[in-house]
C-alpha cells in the first residue's frame, strides 16, 4: 500500500494539507463555501460524493483520484441545482485550454488585488 | 473539447464561473485556504485529547456527548454535528475509517490524509484491521480487541487514545504536540 508511506510525519506537519495540486484545494473550499453561502446543503454533497465515487468502484480499468471525483460530483450537484450548467463549463474550459501560459485569469479583475499595467 | 479528464481545466472553469456568477470570490477562497492551514485542524482534537487525559469530568463529558463537550471552543471548520469520540483502553484499540467516501471530522481533525480517502484503506481496515494496523508501525497485542469505526456523514468518530507514561509529567503543550493526527484517527499510538 504505497500510500501509506509517510505517516510517520512528525507532528509538526500536522494539519498540512494533503493535495497534489492547487486545483484540488481550491475545489475543497469552493464546495465549502458554496454550501455554507446555501446553494445546497452539505449532505447533498456527500450524498453526490458517494454516488460519484460508487461509480467509479463499479469500473476496474481507471486509477482512482479522489479529487477528481470530488470535483465531478460537485459540477453534478451545481447542474442538478441549475447553478453551473455542463454545457458553459466545457466552453470555459476549451477557452482556458487555449489560452497561451500565464494568461489564465478568465473572470474579470475585481478580486482585491491589484495587477500591474500591462 | 477538453474532456472529464482535464479536472484541472474544469475547476479552473469552474471557479472562473462562479466569481462571475457573483457566488463566491477569489479572496474568499484564498481566505479558506488560509483558515484550514492555520487555524482549522488536528491540533483541536489534540487539544480536546489533553483536556481529556487532565480533566476526568471533561473526558467524561467528551465521552458521552462529544458534539456538546467540544462546544464552548467554537472550533471552525464544521462537520462535528455528531461528534463520537471512543476511548481507547488497554483491552480495547478503536480505529475509524469513511467506508463510503471520507468523512471526517474537520473541526478536530483537519483536513483528511490523503491515504484516510484510499479505497485500499477504505476497504481493508474493516476487513483485516490487524495487518493494515501493523503496515502504520502499530503492532497490537492479539488480546486486545480492535472496533473499526465506520463515519458517515450523520456521525463522524475520533479517537481518545491513551496516554503513554512518558507523558504523565509533562505539561499540556507538551501533551498536545505529542498527539499527532493519525492517533485520533487510531493508527497509530501517541
Amino acid at each position: 500500500m504505497p500510500e501509506l508511506e509517510g505517516i510517520a510525519a512528525p507532528p509538526l506537519l500536522n494539519g498540512e494539507l494533503d493535495f497534489e495540486a492547487p486545483w484540488q484545494g481550491r475545489v475543497s473550499v469552493i464546495a465549502s463555501a458554496l454550501s455554507d453561502a446555501g446553494c445546497f446543503p452539505w449532505a447533498d454533497f456527500q450524498s453526490s460524493l458517494i454516488r460519484t465515487i460508487a461509480a467509479h468502484e463499479a469500473k476496474t480499468d481507471q486509477p482512482y483520484r479522489y479529487y477528481d471525483h470530488f470535483l465531478e460530483a460537485l459540477l453534478s450537484l451545481l447542474a442538478q441545482k441549475q447553478i453551473v450548467g455542463e454545457g458553459e463549463l466545457q466552453s470555459l474550459a476549451e477557452m482556458l485550454k487555449q489560452l497561451p501560459p500565464g494568461r489564465d485569469h478568465a473572470h474579470d479583475h475585481d478580486h482585491d488585488h491589484d495587477h500591474p499595467a500591462h | 473539447m477538453t474532456s472529464p479528464s482535464d479536472p484541472e481545466l474544469r475547476a479552473r472553469a469552474l471557479e472562473a464561473l462562479l466569481i462571475g456568477k457573483g457566488l463566491i470570490t477569489e479572496a474568499a477562497i484564498d481566505d479558506r485556504i488560509t483558515l484550514f492551514n492555520q487555524r482549522v485542524g488536528p491540533m483541536n482534537g489534540s487539544r480536546v485529547v489533553a483536556r481529556a487525559w487532565a480533566d476526568a469530568a471533561f473526558k467524561a463529558e467528551l465521552l458521552l456527548d462529544a458534539t456538546a463537550a467540544i462546544a464552548p471552543y467554537q472550533f471552525v471548520g464544521g462537520q462535528v454535528d455528531k461528534l463520537v469520540v471512543v476511548e481507547n483502553t488497554p483491552e480495547v484499540h478503536n480505529v475509524v475509517v469513511c467506508t463510503l467516501c471520507s468523512c471526517y471530522p474537520l473541526a478536530v481533525m483537519g483536513l483528511p490524509p490523503k491515504w484516510y480517502k484510499d479505497p485500499a484503506y477504505r476497504s481493508r481496515v474493516v476487513r483485516e484491521p490487524r495487518e493494515v494496523l501493523a503496515e502504520f508501525g502499530l503492532m497490537l497485542n492479539p488480546d486486545r480487541e480492535v472496533r473499526v469505526w465506520d463515519s458517515s456523514a450523520e456521525v463522524r468518530y475520533m479517537v481518545l487514545p491513551m496516554m503513554p507514561q512518558r507523558l504523565a509529567a509533562a505539561d499540556e503543550a507538551t501533551r498536545i504536540a505529542a498527539i499527532h493526527r493519525d492517533a485520533l484517527i487510531g493508527v497509530v499510538e501517541v
